[in-house]
This record gives C-alpha cells, structure tokens and sequence, in this order.
C-alpha cells in the first residue's frame, strides 16, 4: 500500500530583490528556496498513518516534486522525516506551468504509482493558488476533498472520515470513497523534526528522475501551451498606507505607547 | 453579447457576503451588451433570489440540490450550466468551498482559469487579472492566451456589493443525476471552548509567528495585561498550540468585529489573517521586515524587533 505526497519547493524573497529583465518573475538570484509549509503538515499525515498501522513495513511514503535540480534539497528533507522514496519530475519544457499544467504531471505520476491515497497542500505559501491538488484529482478523476483539517483513514480501507475546515472556526464531517485526492491544512498535526541522523541518512538515498516521456507527455501538455493562465508581468504594490514611525527604539515604543493611551483616553 | 457567470454561496441557509461581491465584480467587468446571470444551489435557493436582486443582475439561475456544498454535485451543476450558456467570463469566490471544486472545472473545461484574483480589466480588448505573488509581496498580472472564456475565483473584502434594485428574470436549472463520492456528515463548531469573546475586544495586541518560540508567550500575556489590550495571535501560533484557538484572528479563525485598536508584533499579514482585521481603523504593525504586506494594512509602522519595541513599550505602563 501506498501513498503518494505532492511537495512544491516555495520561495520566498530575499531582503533586496529584482524583477528580471523580461518583467515577468524575480530574479531567481534573489530567491530563498524551501520546502512548503502546507507539505511539512501532509508529509506528516502519511508518515503517521503508516507508523499507525498494524504493519507499516508494508506502507510505502513516496513524496513526489515537479521542479528542477535546486528541489532535491526539499525532497532531501522529505526523505530524512521518514519518506521511503522520493521521485522529482522534470524537463525544460515544464518552466512556466500554471498549476493546471503541474497538475497534468502529478496525475501522470500519480496514474504510474498507482497509491491509495494522493495528499498535497492546501496551498503554496509562495503563490497560493490552493488549485494544484484538486485539478489533480480531476485529471485522475478521483474523489478529492479540501482543507482537511482531521483525517481518520486506513491504509486499502474503501473510505475515510475527514474535516474540511471551513471559514469562521466551523467544520464539516464527511465520509470519501478511497483513493482519493486531499488537500491539507496546517495544524492537522505536528510536523516532527529530522534528526541529524536521519538527515545524514537521507543525502545517501536516491531520488528518482522522471522525465515527460516516462510519464507519456508531451511538451505541449505543460508549460505555457499546457496552462491555462501565462504572466504576463510582475511589478510592485503601490506603497501602503502605513505611516512610519522612525527613531531609536526608545522613540518608536514612546510613540506607540502615546498611541494606545490616546486611544484609552488617558492622555 | 456574452454573458458573465457568478456562482452564489450559502452556507447553512444563508447568503455568504462574498456572493454579492462577485455581482459587483461583474458590474465591473460587464461591457456594452453583456449579460449578467447569477446561480444559486441550496435547497430552497428561491429564498435567495431576493437579496439576489441587485443593480446589474439580468438573470437568476434556481438550482434546487443538496443543502450544503458537496465537491461532485456543484462541479457538475456548475459544468452544466457552462456548457449550456457558454459563459465568456466565469465568476467564484476564492473560499474554501470553491477549494474544493473550481479547479476541476478548469480542468474539464477549456477556459482560462486564475484563482485569489483581486483586480480584473480588459486591457485593449482582452481580460487581465491580478493576483499576488511571493506572499503578497508581489503583483502578478495575468493573461488567457487563445481562451475564448475565462474563469476567476475572486479575493473576498475587495468587491463592493451592488445596491440592491434589479427585477431580474428567474430561471431554473435542473440538478444534473450526480453520484457523490462524498456524504457530508455534520457542522462541528469549535466555538464550545472559547477562553475569551476576541469578537468583542475594543484593543486587541496580536503575536506572530515572530515571537519565535513559546517561552516568550507569557511576556505578551504580560505585555497585553499591562496596556489593556486582549491577546490574540496568528494561526501559527494556535496551531502549536501555543494559545487556544478562540484567540486566533483570521478568516478560520476570529473576525475583529469590534477592535478598533489592533497592534500585530510579528505577523507577516497573509491575506488570510487580514480577513479578521484589516477593517479595523487603527493598525499599528511591527515587523523586522519592512516589505511585510501587514503595512500595507496598518496606518502606522514600525520596522524592528518586537521584543525591543515590548521592552521598551512596558516602562510607559
Ligand atoms: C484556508 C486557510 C485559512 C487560514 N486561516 C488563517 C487564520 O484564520 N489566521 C491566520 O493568522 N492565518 C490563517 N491562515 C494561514 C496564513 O496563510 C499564514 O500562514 C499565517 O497567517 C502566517 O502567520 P504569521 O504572520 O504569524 O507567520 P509568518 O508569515 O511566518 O510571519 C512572521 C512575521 O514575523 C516577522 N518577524 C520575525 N521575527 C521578528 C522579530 N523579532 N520582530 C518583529 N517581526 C519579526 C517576519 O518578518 C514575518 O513577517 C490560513 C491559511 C489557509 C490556507
Ligand atoms: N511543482 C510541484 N510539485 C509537486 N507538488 C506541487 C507542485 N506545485 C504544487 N504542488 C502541490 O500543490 C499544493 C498546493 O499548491 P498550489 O495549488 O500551487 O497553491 C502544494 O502544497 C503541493 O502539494
């Protein structure tokens, strides 16, 4: 039994930044690379659903990326908490997929490892488009659910029980036929920590190559022809509304403190 | 004439403000000509058509399904109504039910799709949207080459929602035969272990993921105790468990309703917490990071480490 953890290397900015000559993204220089914050949480998920069952050594972890070379390092990570293998996906031709198109390439994965059940994340903490999970699910056309926050579920069992959390603190209960796609939410658990042990471990273990061919695509099934939205450009927000408050520390928590005692009228 | 689509939401019987927002984003968009059709599933969804009524609308779409959001049944009503109309530009809100089902639909239909849009135009005939990127620090503008349609899940709180004056014509969808893969079970509302009311808080001093570590929780206690403020945080924070959850400020967590004093000390500002606060008239927002998106919010900013700015904060109290 198996199941199969979709993990994107996010990146945040650095402190000074530029947008490249073209003005469609950042300047990859100043990019800060990791692995997903969402992915921590389902990565964890799986990792306790084997380590739950009656023979876990019969439960395979397999995290899978679609990304160049520099995402090893995050399926590095997936590999020193626990995962048993870990596949990357990739082809020049892929650069500049939206998430339709990522998701192309997870179904085709996901169709070649045949798991029980595919977790991603609710979103990535870099773009946030909370889509790629479910068009996956739809390429698959498998049964999906999203934003679980609780998952009660059984390695081969034909359903599981699960939470979507919804707005204002409100959940839903509900029953989904297996396998089955989610997408899952930060706080489901507590990420564990790699050990140094382990992560020395895991810069031993293989990762997996897989190109589009292996998984029966063609290049115009990803990137910009395989997407269903292209950049058109990038640029900064106009400066926000806030006001400043400059000085030594001393000055801005005077003036803070004037702030809060005006509003309690105290002044 | 094309038509512009918006999907309605109701959770529980009632009309989610977000729906009427995409009735004024489409009031926005509508050029010469167009029509603008609204959809509405629920049970009873003629209850709805009422508040539905509002400037711009030209239809309203009954769809009498299930009560409550099911991925399988609102893709497929949602797919049919598509196919039978052929909308030229869809609307959703980017919500958690529209996480569940909406990027399906991009899937099986060939349309240009973009999600957490918050501004749209068309820009010399064709339609441009932004959203952002690199946490928000960034804004991405997007365009459909060779679509014919476009669908967009729109950011709440942007949208402002139309007078509410239309006679729209009323028309019905059949539920298309649908087998769930799901059956929703019950609501559970985490609302039982509530330590404080964060609804009610007048002055509300919320920490971040920048507090680093748990052992400075108590200090902000302190610190919140000390100025008279309530204390809140940001979802990381309650997630770890490092406060309730009643205190978590956000779209899964508490609205501000009626703060009027908010001091964020190391929140980045997600667009997911702002859904709690950034109505609030007053923000002051400290962060290391002077490109954090929560001063985009705030009316005033203070660049620096939130333990100095604490430290120093206590000798005025
Ligand atoms: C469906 C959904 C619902 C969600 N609901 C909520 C919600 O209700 N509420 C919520 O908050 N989030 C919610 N989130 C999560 C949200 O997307 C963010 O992950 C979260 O808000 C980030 O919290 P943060 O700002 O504390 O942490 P971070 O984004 O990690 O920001 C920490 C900030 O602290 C600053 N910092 C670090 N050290 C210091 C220092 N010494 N002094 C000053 N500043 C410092 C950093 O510069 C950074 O800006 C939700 C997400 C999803 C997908
Ligand atoms: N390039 C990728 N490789 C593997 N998984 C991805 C990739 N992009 C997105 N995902 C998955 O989709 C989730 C949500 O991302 P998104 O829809 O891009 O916000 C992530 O948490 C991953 O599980």
């Amino acid at each position: 039994m198996k199941i199969l953890v979709a993990v994107k290397q996010v990146a945040a900015l650095d402190e000074d930044f530029k947008i490249r000559a073209d003005g469609r993204d950042i300047d990859a220089d100043y990019l800060i690379r990791d692995l997903n914050e969402w992915d921590d949480f389902s990565l964890e998920e799986a990792m306790r659903i084997k380590e739950a069952a009656n023979t876990p050594g019969d439960i395979e972890v397999v995290a899978v990326s679609v990304g160049p070379a520099s995402v090893d390092e995050s399926l590095r990570k997936c590999l020193a908490k626990g995962a048993d293998r870990a596949l990357r996906v990739w082809d020049d031709a892929i650069e500049y997929s939206d998430p339709i198109a990522i998701a192309r390439v997870l179904a085709a994965v996901t169709m070649r490892e045949a798991p029980d059940m595919l977790f991603a994340g609710v979103q990535s903490s870099d773009h946030s488009f909370a889509s790629t999970g479910i068009a996956t699910a739809a390429f698959l056309n498998w049964p999906h659910a999203a934003v679980v926050n609780m998952l009660n579920y059984t390695p081969g069992a034909k359903t599981a029980v699960l939470r979507r959390e919804l707005e204002g603190g409100l959940l839903q209960e509900l029953e989904l036929q297996c396998p089955a796609v989610l997408t899952i939410q930060l706080g489901i658990n507590t990420p564990r920590y790699a050990s140094l042990r382990s992560i020395k471990q895991a810069a031993a273990k293989p990762i997996e190559m897989l190109s589009l061919a292996d998984l029966h695509l063609v290049a115009n099934d990803v990137g910009e022809s395989g997407s269903s939205s292209r950049v058109r450009r990038m640029y900064l927000p106009e400066k926000g509304r806030a006001q400043l408050i400059e000085g030594d520390v001393a000055t801005k928590a005077r003036r803070l403190a004037e702030i809060i005692k005006e509003f309690r009228g105290q002044t | 004439m094309s038509i512009i689509l918006v999907i309605a939401e109701q959770r529980r019987g009632e009309l989610r403000p977000v729906s009427l927002e995409l009735l004024g984003a489409a009031q926005t968009l509508r050029r010469e000509g167009d029509e603008v059709v609204v959809a509405i599933i629920a049970q009873e969804p003629q209850r709805f058509n009422k508040l539905l009524s509002v400037a711009g609308v030209d239809e309203i779409i009954n769809v009498v399904g299930a009560m409550e959001f099911a991925p399988d049944s609102f893709e497929s009503v949602v797919s049919g109504i598509i196919s039978e109309r052929k909308p030229e530009l869809v609307l959703v809100a980017h919500s958690v039910d529209s996480f569940g089902y909406v990027a399906a639909l991009a899937v099986h239909h060939p349309m240009g799709f973009a999600s957490d849009v918050f501004k749209a135009e068309y820009v010399a005939g064709k339609l441009v949207a932004t959203r952002g990127g690199y946490g928000q620090k960034v804004c991405v503008e997007l365009d459909f080459p060779n679509r014919k349609s476009v669908l967009l899940a729109i950011r709440a709180n942007v949208f402002k929602a139309p007078d509410p004056s239309s006679t729209p014509r009323l028309s019905i969808f059949a539920m298309p035969a649908v087998q769930n893969r799901s059956t929703a079970r019950e609501f559970i509302e985490l609302s039982a272990a509530d330590d404080v009311d964060m609804t009610s808080a007048e002055f509300i001093l919320t920490v971040g993921r920048g507090i680093g570590e748990e052992a400075r929780v108590p200090e902000f206690r302190k610190l919140a105790d000390l100025v008279g403020a309530t204390l809140g945080c940001s979802r990381p924070i309650a997630d770890a468990g490092w406060l309730p959850k009643s205190r978590q400020v956000g779209q899964s967590g508490k609205t501000a309703s009626a703060c009027k004093l908010y001091l964020a000390m190391g929140v980045s500002g997600a667009i997911q917490h702002l859904a709690g606060m950034k109505h609030v008239s007053t923000i002051v927002a400290v962060n290391t990071d002077a490109e954090a998106s929560i001063f985009s919010v705030a009316k005033y900013g203070i660049v620096g480490d939130l333990f100095e700015i604490a430290e120093e904060l206590r000798r005025h109290f």
